[in-house]
């Protein structure tokens, strides 16, 4: 009967399937690509960030994040946090309005969008009458103000978006008791500014485009007071007493206002031009933050002298005689202050700046001396340089974790140590069932070590592998040249620096072992170095050594790149990673692939030449092997078109430079031409389209064939104990595998361990397998008698997993970018196989083995394959028989740098980056789920007299919830208990 | 001998069928001539089949000892005896040896005359087939002892090793008479495939009316290239499978790539831009023969796709091992253990299925078993576990 059973219909296989495989996007690390917003509630403690791809993000205390997407993929220009409520109001491109409520379902809350609105004028006005300029959430909760171009200030109701044609403040009643001369001068003003009273909800502030200012009676619907400005107004603070407005201007000035008895207030009681007396830039947003004892904090954005400065995106903070101007690398989007946020209190108090640049986020402690930034515990600048490669290693042993970690630490001693300022919301999420870690290879040289054990990518270590070498960029050569007696007092901050000096720094490939600290990292110019983990700082020479791939085979020139010169003296490293070994491949073509096995103390390496093998102990080279076909010229002499040399790369630095300096100030500047242009541009997309359709792609279709170019090119390299000649005495080898179909393997000779560095290691080529589909080797896999992975290096050692089965017959899984086979060893013979190209016409681009728990039987695993193809599909396959178990789709197949990019874990999980900034985080098994779950409690502001519901009894259960923290905190908590009001920050 | 023009493979040295060439119209009353396909099997020393297309005139038909001397004079055949046939409206391979059923033959010719020739020494007298009485009990017997089947082939076209096939048109019996199925045989030359593919769109018959959906056509042949030299591909034609696998709703992309990985063994169906050389197929009026083979037509949807299930395709299976830098050697398949048995099974169902949905081919109509042809030296060939076109057991 056994016939008539297909498989993948057998009724049991298909629970079980469904008790280990689930597809979950889960969580996105790392810094939002485009922000263009920023929000922030004083009263939740919670971060809002909008893109210009329409998403908005939500952060509070470290795992505490929410996201939301609007469907309309425009871009979020404005956040607004209704005060003293879990929702908030955001404002896209194309002028619509958007209302997010946090609904808690099932314990956890949920970011969920309730209501849009685009505000519309009577039928013939101009479009520019309803463009939002500004949004004023009112602290009643039950109004929006919406300044527009027009000048007029509309009200809609919330939470039903209705307009209230009754309460508009037409720019005509706001003019009507302006003089003659003043409102001649200004005949159309935009509105530029909203705020209310902080200490009388009954009266609105709002300044216009032109400079004229005025204070607005809600009840009585006219103008209580007049500032009569001159100079062209950017933005608008209240002073917390309400007895002074601070205006900024597009001159670089900013103004004080007192709030005084008279009507009409035609000069400011004090104007300054804090980097005058040259022309300067504006200053587009200011805070006049008290404190209880000295001066006040003035911290204001741009203000710099047009001239010399002006291409710098700063923040100036200026608290009595103390002056800094923060110098980001990047366009500063919008920043608020973490401030005393009670209304009722008599002073700011300021406590932190929270800085959203273009690339990164900026937290500065104003409380502690020298101001210095917060180490954000998450919304890290994965592309501080840009990322090359990743490398995951799963359930890090504790002592290396904490090794690494202390390594970091002395790298992180100039961040305070304040604890992190926005931390509203519960995080629910159970730990992290282990240590992860995530390392990412930057085109600088660097190797970032991420904790990728939960939601919050947290930074732990960085690793620089530049000062093995000699470069043209000199290591002293600061950022900041300027000295403290210069004026303006910049000050650089942030992580974010794209420029590579040299691109042969690059790191291609990393491996990591756990167990015993070794860590090998091989990068572009054909460079591998192997590194142990030191605790303490060290001093020495790295030994190197030379690999000539080519080996004997005369008359060929490489054009490519040229290999770094590595340094001769000895070299201080801090404690950490600390190599030991450099060496480097000739010609020096980018390593294609890497492994090490620190039990043999081998290191083997592949580039498009050849691969080679060399001892680490005894810092010798064991072998090299030529993969090249003598026909290959483009692969000999370097891919020409692919390497960026020195000097072009230097010029896209500066160009990117530019391209981020170029200003988007104003952001609704002759937003009618952008229209058009963009409705230009659109058409003309849509002409290139119809024109493409006329001259279709072609596709060759040609058979693979042995002369083919790159088929030398070393796609993957393999340690295994294993029957490579006869089946009763197993021996290590070496298999590696080529973009040419092609499988090498060597018989290694490692002598034992009290004549290690005695004996030399001995290799000898045993097998050479030819695919005849000649497609790319991108795995090789050795299962042992139980047709289980053999396992990797020293984790039998340290008894963390069972030994191989040595008694049974041995497997060799080779997979390659079509097809999945399965041989016999040590006689080669065919035994199974899956041809997924064939069947499905895509290709394999990723491939890793990973172990899946069942979710509900505690002891049951399983190994299987998980693959990546170029279609974006994420495959699981059974071992050893090689029968799919289940296909997801996960990346767009457009999306070629997020394939490249993706990276597996060995339980089950993995990462893509979604931009040059975010990884996105994914699960293929039920049991290992990483996702964010949280709680803001919206439960403690009841009713509508939050104003007056100050009961000791919530604050108790406010302090009783969060009891275990540091006294610190409940302070803070206890402020953010009693301050509904005053929100609307941004 | 199920060689038969058009569905038949060809050979090296054989002229292909050219395609543009069949201009034979439809037969009229008058004076049109008959269009006359002619197929000759390796004549001499050479072992080879060839085509040959040549026109007769409806009304003077001629004696049949002209019509002998024409077709030696046409395939260059002066001394060799051959047998001569022709394919009735039924289907049936019938003997030419007279001037009665020579006439009968021109007469009947819709509009092709289909005429099959064999060397008179190699030839195979049961594959004319005008009792079907007695193809009734082979049938039976078939089913009920499929070995025999096995070890007594009835069609021997020759020794298999002795040439090298390069293409063929295959299931003509299964395929809509719109499409052609082509395989194209890398392996073993030097030829490049030599063909281009591109995005394009076709218009299609739905339940909604007719509808323009995406499709696959070939761009561009290469000059010299073996799709261009089988002459069984053309430029625009619509690409509808690849080796058993629907296109429809892949990308150019997927589809390159498949093509790619099945290119040692590439069979495409096509839907040819120029339907005009199409197979006619004969009316299948009831009763006369008795030989309709619409009998096996509810099954042929999964013959089809099994058919070239391409984990059954074993053409590329020759990987090639060097062991301790001795010679190179093709990899073995390895024993089969249980954990393969499931995957055996299924081709044996298959092998099951056919001979109960399909009357076998040796005893079939030829028209409807043509699509047997490359399988024909495949089952000779001592060597191969072949059981059914492109169903090699797989381990």
């Amino acid at each position: 009967m056994r016939r008539f059973l297909r498989h993948g219909h057998d009724p049991v296989r298909e629970r079980l399937k469904r008790d280990l495989f689930q597809f979950n996007k889960t969580v996105e690390h790392g810094f939002p690509h485009q922000p263009s917003a920023l929000g922030y509630s004083p009263f939740l403690h919670l971060m809002a960030i909008g893109t210009r791809s329409g998403a908005i993000k939500l952060y509070g205390a470290p795992g505490v994040e929410f996201m939301g997407l609007h469907e309309e993929n425009n871009t979020v220009m404005q956040i607004h946090f209704i005060p003293g409520q879990c929702q908030l109001v955001t404002l896209l491109d194309d002028n619509s309005l958007h209302l997010w409520s946090l609904k808690q379902r099932s314990g956890a809350s949920e970011l969920q969008e309730e209501q849009r609105f685009t505000l519309r004028g009577p039928p013939g006005s101009p479009p520019s009458a309803t463009q939002i300029t500004v949004v004023l959430p009112h602290s009643s909760r039950e109004v929006l103000y919406l300044g527009t171009e027009s000048g007029n200030v509309f009200v809609v109701e919330l939470p039903s978006f209705r307009l209230l044609e009754d309460r508009t403040i037409t720019s005509e009643a706001v003019l009507q008791r302006v003089p003659e001369d003043y409102r001649n001068r200004r005949s159309f003003e935009l509105v530029e500014a909203l705020r209310e009273h902080p200490r009388n909800p009954g009266h609105i502030l709002i300044g216009y485009s032109r400079g004229l200012i005025v204070l607005w009676d809600l009840h009585n619907k006219r103008v209580s007071r007049h500032f009569l400005g001159s100079q062209q107004l950017e933005n608008l603070f209240w002073q917390k007493d309400g007895h002074q407005i601070i205006s900024c201007h597009y001159d670089g000035s900013y103004a004080q206002w007192p709030v005084s008895n008279d009507d009409r207030q035609l000069e400011p009681l004090e104007s300054k031009v804090p980097y005058g007396p040259f022309p300067c830039k504006a200053i587009s947003k200011i805070y006049w933050q008290t404190t209880k004892n000295g001066p006040p904090y003035i911290i204001f954005q741009g203000g710099m002298p047009r001239a010399s400065y002006g291409d710098r995106h700063s923040i100036s903070v200026v608290h009595g005689s103390q002056q800094i101007a923060f110098d980001f690398t990047s366009r500063v989007i919008d920043f608020f202050v973490v401030c005393n946020a009670d209304p009722a209190a008599e002073f700011d108090d300021p406590s932190a700046m929270v800085v959203l640049a273009e690339e990164e986020l900026v937290v500065i402690d104003l409380k502690s001396a020298g101001w210095p930034a917060v180490h954000p515990p998450y919304l890290a600048s994965l592309h501080c340089s840009a990322i090359t490669c990743s490398h995951h290693v799963s359930n890090i042993p504790l002592k290396l974790w904490e090794r690494v970690i202390s390594a970091g630490s002395k790298q992180n001693s100039h961040y305070s140590d304040m604890p992190w300022p926005i931390d509203g919301g519960t995080n629910l999420a159970p730990d992290p069932p282990q240590r992860d870690l995530l390392l990412t290879g930057h085109e600088d040289g660097t190797v970032r070590f991420w904790d990728a054990s939960g939601v919050c990518l947290r930074l732990l270590y960085k690793l620089s592998t530049v000062r093995v070498f000699l470069t043209d960029a000199d290591p002293n050569d600061n950022m900041n040249p300027l000295g403290e007696d210069e004026w303006p007092p910049l000050r650089k901050v942030g992580s974010f620096d794209p420029y590579s000096d040299d691109p042969r720094l690059g790191i291609q490939k990393i491996y990591l072992c756990k167990y015993s600290g070794y860590l090998t990292v091989a990068g572009t110019a054909g460079q591998i170095l192997v590194m142990e983990l030191n605790d303490e700082e060290s001093e020495h020479v790295v030994d190197h050594a030379e690999a000539d791939l080519l080996q004997d085979q005369e008359g060929y020139k490489w054009k490519g790149h040229e290999r770094l010169k590595a340094r001769d003296e000895p070299v201080r490293f801090e404690p950490g990673f600390q190599p030991f070994v450099l060496v480097q491949c000739q010609p020096p073509a980018v390593v294609t692939s890497l492994a090490l096995h620190s039990e043999w103390k081998l290191v083997a390496f592949g580039t498009s030449h050849g691969f080679g093998l060399f001892d680490h102990q005894q810092k010798r080279l064991v072998f090299v092997k030529c993969t090249l076909h003598p026909s290959d010229q483009l692969a000999l002499e370097g891919p020409l078109s692919r390497v960026k040399s020195l000097k072009k790369s230097l010029r896209q630095s500066f160009r990117r430079i530019r391209r981020s300096r170029v200003s988007s100030r104003k952001r609704r500047a002759g937003g009618g031409i952008t229209g058009e242009v963009q409705e230009a541009n659109s058409k003309f997309d849509q002409d290139a389209l119809q024109e493409m359709e006329l001259a279709p792609i072609q596709r060759k279709i040609e058979a693979r064939s042995a002369e083919d170019s790159f088929t030398g090119f070393v796609r993957t390299l393999y340690f295994a104990d294993t029957f490579l000649r006869d089946s009763s005495r197993h021996c290590p080898s070496l298999w590696a595998g080529t973009n040419g179909g092609t499988v090498y393997a060597f018989c290694l000779r490692v002598p034992p361990a009290e004549r290690r560095m005695d004996e030399p290691v001995r290799a000898e080529q045993a097998k050479e397998i030819q695919l005849m589909h000649r497609a790319p080797v991108v795995g090789i896999l050795v299962l042992d008698g139980h047709g289980t992975p053999l396992p990797e290096p020293l984790e039998v050692a340290h008894d963390l997993s069972k030994s191989p089965d040595m008694q049974g017959s041995h497997q060799l899984l080779v997979v390659s970018e079509e097809q999945f086979k399965v041989f016999t060893l040590p006689k080669v013979s065919s035994k199974l196989k899956l041809k997924l190209t064939a069947l499905e016409g895509c290709r394999v681009r990723k491939v890793t083995v990973a172990n899946f728990g069942s979710c509900k039987t505690e002891d049951y695993s399983e190994n299987n394959l998980a693959i990546l193809t170029n279609l974006g599909d994420i495959q699981i396959i059974s071992l050893p028989f090689l029968k799919l178990q289940i296909r997801y789709p996960c990346i767009r197949k457009e999306d070629v740098s997020g394939i490249a990019s993706c990276v597996f874990t060995k339980y089950g999980q993995g990462f893509y980056l979604i931009s040059p900034s975010e990884f996105e985080r994914f699960s293929l098994s039920t049991k290992w789920l990483v996702e964010p779950r949280c709680v803001v409690d919206t439960q403690e502001i009841t009713g509508n007299n939050y104003l007056h519901n100050k009961s000791g009894m919530e604050k108790a259960t406010r302090k009783s919830r969060k009891s275990g923290r540091l006294m610190e905190h409940a302070l803070l908590n206890d402020e953010r208990a009693a301050a509904p009001v005053g929100g609307g920050d941004v | 001998m199920s060689l038969l023009w058009p569905n038949a493979t060809v050979w090296p040295g054989a002229s292909a069928p050219s395609t543009s060439a069949a201009s034979a119209g439809p037969i009229g009353p008058g004076s049109q001539p008959v269009g006359a396909g002619g197929l000759c099997l390796g004549p001499g020393q050479h072992f080879g089949a060839e085509f040959r297309r040549f026109s007769l005139e409806r009304t003077k038909p001629g004696k049949f000892e002209e019509f002998y001397g024409l077709l030696q004079h046409v395939h260059k055949i002066p001394n060799v005896e051959v047998l001569v046939g022709y394919i009735d409206i039924h289907g049936d391979l019938l003997p030419i040896n007279n001037d009665d059923n020579y006439h009968k033959a021109v007469s009947t010719a819709n509009p092709l005359l289909r005429i099959f020739i064999q060397r008179k020494e190699d030839a195979d007298y049961s594959a004319f087939g005008t009792d079907t009485m007695t193809r009734k009990k082979n049938v039976l017997s078939n089913v009920l002892r499929p070995d025999n089947h096995k070890k007594k082939p009835h069609i021997v076209i020759s020794m298999p090793r002795d040439f090298r096939p390069v293409s063929s048109i295959i299931d003509v019996d299964i395929l809509p008479e719109t499409h052609r199925r082509v395989r194209l045989y890398k392996y073993g030359t030097d030829k490049p495939l030599g063909f281009y593919i591109r995005d394009g769109s076709s218009v299609r018959v739905t339940p909604h009316g007719l509808e323009k959906v995406p499709g696959i056509f070939i761009s561009r042949l290469v000059p010299g290239g073996l799709a261009q030299s089988t002459g069984l591909l053309a430029v625009n034609d619509e690409v509808l499978e690849v080796n058993g696998i629907e296109v429809s709703g892949k990308s150019l992309d997927q589809v390159t790539d498949m093509m790619i990985a099945n290119s040692r063994n590439l069979i495409i169906t096509v839907r040819p831009a120029n339907q005009r050389n199409n197979v006619v197929r004969n009316s299948r009026t009831s009763g006369s023969s008795g030989q309709s083979t619409d009998t096996s037509l509810p099954g042929y949807t999964p013959h089809t796709v099994q058919n070239f299930h391409p984990e059954e395709d074993d053409s590329d299976e020759d990987d090639i091992i060097i062991e301790d830098n001795g010679e190179p050697q093709q990899i073995p398949k390895a024993v089969p253990t249980s954990e393969s048995l499931e995957s055996l099974t299924q081709i044996e169902l298959l092998h099951d299925s056919t001979q109960n949905g399909f009357i076998p081919f040796s005893e079939v109509n030829l028209c409807h078993s043509a699509g047997n042809v490359s399988m024909e030296y495949e089952i000779h060939d001592p060597d191969k576990k072949s059981l059914e076109d492109g169903a090699i057991i797989t381990l």
